[in-house]
Parts: C-alpha cells; sequence; structure tokens
C-alpha cells in the first residue's frame, strides 16, 4: 500500500479563557484602538442582542429573533477583518459583523419585525439574513465567480451553522470553491448545537474543517471566542482570496450560550453544567481582561460604553418602533422590475380591500 | 437564407447575447467542449472562451445557486439545466432565492437570469427525461416561465429572456428541437415576453397550446378544416405572465375553447387558462371548456409514451364533442 494523501487541521488561539496570551500575539496587536474597538463592538453586540430577545419577549418586534450571544468575537472578528469592497454573505447571527459593514440596528429590527426594509440597508452589494440553512454558500460562490471573472481583488465572506455543513449546499459550494480557487472564505459558527441536535450526532467527522480537505481547500480550526485568533485567521484567509490564492474554510469553536432562536427553549436539551462551563469561555470577559491587564481598558471606560450603547440602542429601538408598516402596494412592487397586468390588477384589489389609496 | 432548427436558433441567440453583453456567461454541465448534450451552445466555448462559456460541477443546486451570486453581480448567467428531469436539486434555490431576491430585498439585489432546460416526452428517452413539469414553475411568484415552438420564437424570446432583469425559465421542447427549419435572421431582434401568438385564425373554436404539442394542435385543425371545422390555434409561448386578454378575444370570437398540454391534467397551466375564462368569459362560451392532457400518471417509460402525449386524434375527438355540445 501506498500514501496518497495525508492532511492536519491547524488550531488556532492567543488568549486563554482567562486573557493571557498562549504565544506571541499578532502585529495587528500593537494596534490598542482596533482593539479597543472589537472590545466594543463585541460588548455592543451582545447589549443589542439583549434588547432585542426582550422586545421579542415583550411582544414589541414579533415573530422571532436569532441571537448571537457567546459568538460574538466570531462575527466581530472576521467582520473587522473584511474591506468595504468585500461582500458579506450572512446566515442569521451575523450582527457584529453587519454592524461594521453599514448595517445597522434599525435594519435588523425591521427583518426580524416582520419588515422587508430590513434587507434594503446601506451595504448594497451584501445578501442579506439568509434563513434556508447553507443556501447562501452558493451565492457566495457566485459572487466570488463574479469577481474572479472581472478580476476584481475582492473577497467574499459566508458564514454558516455547524448543523449546515451536513446541507449538500454547502459541499457543493467547497467543491465548486476548491476546484476553481474562488475568493471566498467559508466561516463555521461550531456552536455545537443545530437547534437541539449536537454537533457529534452530524457528522462523524473530527472536525468540520477537515470538510475542506476533499474539496482541495485550506481547512482550519479557531477558537471562535478568542477575537484576536478569529481576526488573524480571517485577516489571512481574506488575503489569500483577494490575491488569487483561493478559498479557507474556518471552523470556529464556540458555544450558544442561547437558545436557537426565541421560539426554541435549550432547557430541554442543553446540560445546565456544559453550559456553565462554556460561560467560563466566553468571548468578552477574556478581551476584557487583556486589555486591563495592558492598561487600555478600566471600569470607568466600561461603564461609559454600557450607557453609551444604551442610548445607541434606544435610540435605534425608538426609529424601529416609530417606522411606519409598508404600504400595501409594497407587497407587490418589487416582485418584477415591471410589473405584470395580473398582478396589477390583484394590487388593485388588495390596496382597495386595505382601504389605501395608491 | 440559411433555415435552422429550433436548437440552432438557441444556440444562434445565445451567440448573438455572449457577443453583445460581456455580462452574459452561458454556465451548466457539458455545456464547454462537448457544446451540451444536445448541442444548444455547440461552438461557443471555442468562440468565447472558457471564461464566458463554463462547464459546472456536476451538481443543479450549484448551478441555480451559483447562477443567484452572479447575477447580484450584475452578470447575466445563462444557465442550463441537462433536462427539466434534473432541474429539482436546484428547486430550493428557485423558489426561495433566485424568484424572490428582488422583492425581499426591496429592488437593492435582483437576479436577472435565464434557466434554460429541455423538456418534454415523445424522444423514447430513459425515465426522468421526459417531463413537462411547467406549472410547478409558474406557480412561483416572481417567475417566469417561457416555451417557443418555433425556431424563430425560440430565437426572438430567448433574446428577451436574456435581456430579461428578471429571472426566466426558458423550457425548450426538445422532442421539436429538429422537427422544423425555418429562416430566422440573425439580426437581435427580441420577441417580447408575455405575449401569445395566434397561428392560425379561425371562427369556430379556439385552440390553446404551447411547446411540442403545438405540432399535434396544428395538424389537429388542418384535420379539422377538411371536416368544416375552422379551428384558431393559439401559441401561449409564455406561461408565467400568461397572455391571457389574446386567450379570451379568441374564444369570446369563437364560443369554444379546447386546452392542450403535454403536462399532467390536475393543476396544470390549462386549469389556471379554464378558470381564467370562466371568470371572464362565461357568457360568450357555447359549450364547456375542455383539456386533451398528460395523464395524472408518472410519465411512462417510452413504449408507452405515445399513449400519455396528446395526439392528433384526441384532439380531433375532444374538438368534435365540444363542437356537438347542444
Amino acid at each position: 500500500m501506498t500514501e496518497v494523501a495525508r492532511f492536519s487541521i491547524q488550531h488556532t488561539q492567543f488568549l486563554d479563557e482567562n486573557g493571557n496570551p498562549t504565544q506571541a500575539l499578532p502585529a495587528f496587536c500593537d494596534n490598542h484602538e482596533l482593539l479597543v474597538h472589537l472590545y466594543r463592538t463585541m460588548f455592543h453586540t451582545r447589549a443589542f442582542d439583549d434588547k432585542a430577545i426582550k422586545l421579542q419577549r415583550t411582544g414589541k418586534m414579533g415573530g422571532t429573533y436569532a441571537s448571537s450571544l457567546g459568538q460574538e468575537a466570531i462575527f466581530v472578528g472576521y467582520g473587522s477583518a473584511m474591506q468595504e469592497t468585500d461582500v458579506l454573505v450572512p446566515y442569521y447571527r451575523d450582527y457584529g459583523a453587519m454592524f461594521q459593514r453599514g448595517i445597522t440596528m434599525v435594519d435588523i429590527l425591521r427583518y426580524w419585525g416582520g419588515d422587508e426594509q430590513g434587507n434594503h440597508f446601506a451595504a448594497k452589494e451584501d445578501f442579506p439574513i439568509c434563513v434556508p440553512i447553507a443556501s447562501q454558500c452558493l451565492h457566495a460562490a457566485g459572487v466570488a465567480k463574479a469577481f474572479q471573472y472581472r478580476k476584481q481583488s475582492r473577497a467574499v465572506v459566508v458564514t454558516i451553522g455547524d448543523g449546515g455543513t451536513s446541507e449538500g449546499d454547502f459541499y457543493e459550494a467547497l467543491n465548486v470553491a476548491g476546484d476553481w480557487k474562488l475568493p471566498v472564505v467559508f466561516v463555521i459558527n461550531n456552536n455545537q448545537w443545530a437547534i437541539s441536535v449536537p454537533r457529534a450526532a452530524q457528522t462523524g467527522a473530527e472536525t468540520l474543517a477537515q470538510k475542506a480537505i476533499a474539496a482541495g481547500i485550506t481547512g482550519e480550526q479557531v477558537d471562535g471566542n478568542d477575537v484576536i485568533a478569529m481576526r488573524h485567521v480571517a485577516d489571512r484567509a481574506l488575503e489569500r482570496a483577494r490575491n488569487g490564492e483561493g478559498p479557507t474554510v474556518i471552523e470556529a469553536m464556540t458555544y450558544r450560550l442561547c437558545d436557537h432562536t426565541t421560539s426554541d427553549d435549550a432547557k430541554r436539551y442543553v446540560n445546565a453544567s456544559d453550559l456553565e462551563a462554556a460561560w467560563a469561555k466566553e468571548p468578552l470577559v477574556r478581551l476584557r481582561h487583556y486589555l486591563a491587564a495592558q492598561g487600555l481598558w478600566d471600569d470607568t471606560q466600561e461603564e461609559q460604553l454600557r450607557l453609551d450603547c444604551r442610548e445607541q440602542i434606544e435610540a435605534a429601538v425608538q426609529e424601529y418602533i416609530n417606522t411606519p408598516t409598508q404600504p400595501i402596494s409594497s407587497m407587490f412592487d418589487y416582485h418584477y422590475a415591471e410589473l405584470p397586468l395580473e398582478l396589477a390588477r390583484q394590487r388593485h384589489e388588495a390596496v382597495e380591500l386595505g382601504g389605501e389609496h395608491d | 437564407m440559411t433555415e435552422i432548427t429550433l436548437i440552432e436558433a438557441v444556440t444562434q441567440a445565445l451567440a448573438y447575447e455572449l457577443d453583445h453583453d460581456e455580462n452574459v456567461l452561458v454556465f451548466g454541465e457539458d455545456v464547454g467542449k462537448n457544446g451540451g448534450v444536445f448541442r444548444a451552445t455547440d461552438g461557443l466555448q471555442a468562440r468565447f472562451g472558457e471564461d464566458r462559456v463554463m462547464d459546472s460541477p456536476l451538481a443543479e443546486s450549484l448551478i441555480a445557486g451559483m447562477s443567484v451570486g452572479m447575477a447580484s453581480q450584475g452578470l447575466k448567467p445563462v444557465a442550463e439545466f441537462q433536462f427539466m428531469g434534473f432541474i429539482y436539486p436546484g428547486f430550493n434555490q428557485i423558489i426561495n432565492h433566485i424568484a424572490r431576491l428582488r422583492n425581499r430585498t426591496r429592488g437593492r439585489l435582483t437576479c436577472p437570469l435565464v434557466m434554460r432546460a429541455p423538456f418534454g416526452g415523445g424522444i423514447r428517452a430513459p425515465e426522468h427525461h421526459s417531463e413537462s413539469t411547467e406549472a410547478l414553475f409558474a406557480h412561483i411568484p416572481g417567475m417566469k416561465v417561457v416555451i417557443p415552438s418555433s425556431p424563430a420564437r425560440a430565437y426572438g424570446l430567448l433574446l428577451a429572456a436574456i435581456r430579461d432583469p428578471d429571472p426566466v425559465l426558458f423550457l425548450e421542447p426538445k422532442r421539436i428541437y429538429r422537427l422544423v427549419k425555418q429562416d430566422v435572421p440573425d439580426n437581435g431582434i427580441a420577441i417580447p415576453m408575455g405575449q401569445s401568438f395566434i397561428l392560425r385564425e379561425g371562427s369556430d373554436i379556439t385552440l390553446v397550446s404551447w411547446g411540442a404539442s403545438m405540432t399535434e394542435t396544428l395538424k389537429a385543425a388542418e384535420q379539422l378544416a377538411t371536416q368544416g371545422i375552422n379551428a384558431e390555434v393559439i401559441d401561449v409561448a409564455t406561461i408565467k405572465p400568461l397572455d391571457m386578454d389574446t386567450i379570451q378575444a379568441s374564444v369570446e370570437k369563437t364560443g369554444r375553447c379546447v386546452i392542450i398540454h403535454e403536462a399532467a391534467r390536475t393543476c396544470g397551466v390549462g386549469a389556471e387558462i379554464a378558470a381564467t375564462l370562466a371568470e371572464r368569459s362565461l357568457l360568450s362560451l357555447f359549450a364547456p371548456i375542455q383539456r386533451v392532457t398528460g395523464y395524472d400518471t408518472v410519465m411512462p417509460y417510452f413504449r408507452l409514451e405515445k399513449h400519455y402525449l396528446p395526439s392528433v386524434a384526441r384532439i380531433v375527438k375532444t374538438v368534435k364533442q365540444t363542437m356537438e355540445f347542444a
């Protein structure tokens, strides 16, 4: 027998759960402003998340909201590594990245609050939140193909949960990305749960990152609760993509500290001691410890940040609550560039029945 | 003057658009060097390069899903599904993304793409190669569905589909890919979608059909003419949006209507046409609207397919029943 292939998966971590460096930090950590920005964005994302859940619970948002609690470092990390000209194709917990791309809290609240206007946001080439699991991976491959066709030095980031990596669209996207060397970075938020099904029940593979290997792609694992590590691997992957060196799969290890969505009750299937252990590794506290140890952060700043976030979030909530519901006609007006006759008739009927006028 | 077949008209339209719009890309399984299993893309890769005419991996959800990403960037992918029977892995992408990207982003991102697929029976093909499921797609808000039935309409409608700012499913009736030849000037002139064509004028009854069944429908009309029944024949051509006004005007003139399609009867496009005629033209009708369609069965393996497909005899028989209704 002859060995014809061999692979290994590397795991990257810079800060342990107490905020102590486990190895020399990457060069960008000399940029203290950036580190503080990462912390602030994670803090803000969590504060927003908390508010969004409360809005849903008190009936002010209706529907459903998907939290990113405990997973903020992933989104904030890769989001901060993206350039404006890159394109984000998110799944549905990516607020920490979206906020850095000009997508606002009001946009997110509108989306979950039942208003398509929430997808009409400032990041004009980014895709909206994607609900059908893994389907977004192929959109990302398509956007990346467009960049490649036009010889543009731009990259795409697409995200997916651990459960999503069982879907065919994930494999199809990986396969073509590897074959065509597409400028796309796949970020897997391995938060250990696909609603109630644990990671171990999803696949027999030791890591999700190794799914990249079969597609001829670089796959790596990262401590998804270490925003420095997350930013570092995202930087490297995006750089490679923009330079025409092909795609990367990043499996970010974290834990879902929230329910799947507000419609879920994780207490039905999550072991309380596991959850407690996961809380000890959450991403904000370790960066705060590191920043404090460096003299870059103190309790006064923390308190000020809390107040600032509260003010900004309250303003966003007010704007969201004051957003008028779209007219009934809007239900019809965005299906085609030009409204077909039959749809125009139906539009007229709905508008009239709804007591509105054109 | 060179006369060309329906499939050559498809090739001619693809070449014209590739030549005139650098955003147009051809994308699908075996569309490159092989020129497609039916040769619809014959010679296009050699002429326009591998960047423009791309063999996709063998994955239909990928063909649909990647087209969404490319289209969102302003490219105009013309994706080929090798047979309509293989489009279904892409159905999730079609119904959840292609058809609704414009709506869900309030027009911020759009999906200007064409999905081509050969469809229909009658060529003694293996199973899964012969179905007509246009109704599944016409039911999806946000889609357009076009079915040409002649070389000239294939050329003109495909140009229109590629230039359209919204997604179009372009179904090619493979049974008539090479049945007739027509002079189709390569002048780049599109035929607008959303209009039906009166292929034969008549005063006694309206026959409505599309795709390959136009052949039997026209033959039936000729036979009926020898028996003193003067049928008007309409090629629907665009299944969605339907040009009901043309059909309605004809039926209000003749007072009788038979709808012919290969697809299974229940919830077929014929039902939609009949229902709309009932809503709009009931008092003009001298007889119930009838349908001659494929049966509500699985498409049989090809030894029996001629008993499944609407035949001239079935059409003639149904027309006579309709004429005799009192």
